[in-house]
């Protein structure tokens, strides 16, 4: 039987495994956790956050805890398949590599997801201010998936080069800055209250940039993993 | 006839530096071939573009019917590589490790399969331990059992007997003997000379990016494989030395 | 290949003839704007400037996605090329417009969303320089180098919408109202005469650099491959 693993039967056990192995250690997702809650509290006494001032900037906060943390998580999924030669594993496997991207940053999105609704519950009880706006969940998740998508693909890159621990911040923040800018708007936009006609117009670049860097990432993920 | 594996002028460069050179090599149905050579021949290279795992830069590379790197989506699945590196993660059981690649290579009867190869690579009582707990030899035969989990033709491994102590190797060849006689080929590189010279049905050496010398294991006299191997070795020096 | 090809050197003076024109132009032909004054005059060097860092990036990426096609490291030594220069005509648009800025808004830096888009391409292509550093096989940095060449080059139409629609909803100029064009002049035609020309002086003088880095990468593989050799 030749041929390949049915597409969402591969990128179906790809999740699984990192999930898996995530749950056993916990690794990344404290890791992660505990990194936010450090920024949050670094940002509170850097940042004069009086209840006036605080509005203006809470989603700006909130978003580079998000990012900052999403680094770690993407660098400590990478790494994983790195260091034990895993990464041959999936490349010996014969499934489409797409399949592969696409598992991995749908893990990666999901620790993203988790860290973020932990994290905004804990935001809006240290600042009184109520977080769970469904418009603003729904920023999250496209603010998450666009960057993670970009993240996954450049962490591998990242991961094969000898700088490799910093080096993904660097690829990744100057690209990602029209992901973060319109997450940032949104989010402050629901926080203040804003209507949709002024909204809307940041959740259309976060769609576009979203649509664009996915389907980027999918189709030259191959090129990145082959040797 | 016809080969299962065979290898036309394959070279191999990396920038400037050439690797294998216009490097030849067939193997038939059921032969194990044990690759040998010093370090830095281009061992561990060959057998990355035989597993699909590498691009050669020039030449012909056939597998099982397949042309690689073109056809390397066919090939895998015919394919179970053990390298240097164990390939299996740390934080999952070995239950759990063989599960996620019988998904990967769509494994029918996943489970009696699972059961099957535990047994034959002797770990079926630790089969719900984590894999970071396993020591090296355990992780070798594990990784032989992720390797033969889906059936292949066959097996490529590199040095497995690396870093193993006497009675990790006895139970490591127990298991490719095992292997070995139902069917399967096999190519092995390895620097233990002693453990090769019972399990090999064929013997090549690869110096200087191409295969310089072969012989069957037929008629090989006890502990003659040293003296070919040295042999093969010294007439390649003279011949570089001539060059020169 | 080691002879410096004829073409190149026409094109050599090609580009210094053009430029001095350009120069000549600017500083004697040109008018006195209004306003502005004699600062004014370094729009056309910013601007051309920018232009050719955008033009180069736009090379690197269109390289990148051949390289990924064909394989042939010789596109990847365009791309580096283009890259390299594509930093220093960008890092000469922003110098020249933060020069431009200061004595019209007493500051150094507005956050301009062109010349904002501009730091933040030349801090992608920084990063790409960065990525090849860390890489050793040529294949391998080549391949990364394309891909991160097309991921960024993707990146910067998008960069720059997200921060003008930030302005126009937070406009953020000290003493300036409006967040729109930076230094907005209207052009005689003299200008748009001595603006078209220095655009056309610098894409020559681009092109010449780019062949002449083109040539020092190639040079400098052979070089390798032929100390690789001696070692051997």
């Amino acid at each position: 039987m030749s041929g390949l693993t049915p597409f969402m039967s591969a990128m179906g056990a790809v999740i699984w495994k990192d999930l898996r192995a995530e749950w056993r250690s916990r690794e990344v997702i404290s890791a992660m956790l505990v990194f936010a809650l450090l920024v949050i509290l670094i940002f509170n006494f850097a940042l004069d956050l009086q209840p006036n001032v605080r509005a203006g900037i809470s989603s700006g906060v909130l978003w580079v805890t998000l990012a900052f943390a999403g680094t770690l998580g993407l660098n400590r999924s990478m790494a994983v398949e790195k260091d034990r030669g895993c990464l041959d594993g999936l490349l010996l496997a014969p499934v489409d590599r797409a399949a592969i991207y696409l598992g991995k940053a749908f893990a990666n999105l999901l620790f993203m997801l988790l860290v973020a609704f932990i994290v905004l519950p804990v935001y809006g009880i240290l600042y009184n201010t109520n977080m769970i706006i469904p418009g603003l969940l729904l920023v999250i998740l496209l603010g998450s998936e666009g960057y993670v998508a970009v993240g996954t693909l450049l962490a591998s890159m990242a991961v094969q080069a000898r700088t490799r621990d910093i080096l993904l911040p660097i690829l990744l923040f100057p690209v990602a800055v029209p992901v973060v800018v319109s997450a940032v708007k949104a989010t402050g936009g629901y926080l203040a209250g804003l209507g949709w006609e002024e909204i809307q117009p940041w959740f259309t670049l976060l769609v576009v940039y979203d649509v664009i860097f996915t389907s980027v990432a999918f189709m030259v993920f191959d090129s990145v993993v082959e040797e | 006839m016809s080969y299962l594996i065979e290898v036309r002028s394959l070279v191999k460069r990396f920038g400037a530096k050439i690797v294998l050179r216009q490097l030849n090599f067939t193997v038939q149905a059921g032969e194990f071939v044990a690759l040998l050579g010093p370090n830095g021949a281009g061992k561990t290279t060959f057998l990355r573009i035989l597993a699909s795992l590498a691009r050669p830069s020039l030449g012909e590379v056939w597998v099982a019917g397949f042309r690689l790197p073109q056809q390397a989506a066919h090939v895998r699945r015919r394919l179970g590589v053990v390298s240097h590196q164990p390939l299996l993660y740390g934080d999952l059981s070995a239950e759990e490790n063989l599960r996620f690649y019988g998904r990967m290579y769509a494994v029918p009867q996943l489970g009696t399969r699972i059961n099957e190869v535990l047994e034959l690579v002797g770990l079926a009582a630790r089969r719900r331990d984590l894999v970071r707990t396993f020591s090296r030899g355990m992780q070798q035969r594990l990784a032989i059992g992720r390797a033969i989990l889906h059936d292949p033709d066959v097996l490529l491994l590199d040095e497995p007997h690396t870093g193993l102590d006497q009675d990790a190797c006895d139970m490591l060849d127990g298991v490719l003997r095992q292997i070995a006689g139902q069917g399967r080929t096999v190519v092995m590189t390895s620097h233990d000379l002693a453990r090769v010279e019972d399990l090999a049905s064929r013997f090549d050496v690869l110096t200087a990016g191409r295969i310089t010398a072969s012989r069957s294991a037929d008629g090989l006299p006890r502990d003659g494989l040293l003296a070919f191997y040295r042999q093969a070795l010294e007439v390649q020096r003279n011949l570089q030395g001539a060059v020169r | 290949m080691l002879q410096k090809p004829k073409l190149l050197t026409v094109l050599d003076v090609a580009a210094i003839a053009s430029f001095l024109a350009a120069t000549a132009l600017v500083f004697f032909y040109a008018p006195l704007e209004r306003v502005m004054g004699a600062v004014q005059k370094v729009f056309y060097f910013h601007v051309a400037s920018g232009w050719v860092g955008m033009l180069s990036f736009l090379v690197a990426a269109i390289v990148g996605i051949i390289y990924l096609i064909r394989k042939d490291l010789k596109w990847d030594s365009v791309g580096v090329a283009a890259v390299e220069i594509g930093i220093a005509f960008t890092l000469i648009n922003v110098v020249t417009g933060a020069i431009w800025a200061r004595p019209i808004w007493n500051t150094w830096w507005t956050w301009d969303p062109r010349l904002t888009t501009a730091t933040i391409m030349e801090l992608v292509y920084l990063a790409y320089l960065m990525l090849r550093a860390g890489i050793e096989e040529p294949e391998r940095r080549a391949r990364f180098g394309a891909v991160y060449a097309i991921v960024g080059f993707l990146s910067v139409p998008l960069t720059f919408f997200s921060i003008r629609l930030f302005r126009t909803i937070h406009p953020v100029v000290i003493g300036s109202n409006d967040p729109g064009a930076m230094g907005a002049f209207d052009m005689t035609p003299t200008m748009t005469q001595v603006f078209l020309f220095s655009l056309l002086a610098f894409t020559i003088v681009y092109f010449d650099l780019l062949w002449h880095r083109i040539r020092l990468g190639r040079l400098a593989e052979r070089v390798e491959s032929l100390r690789l050799k001696v070692q051997a």
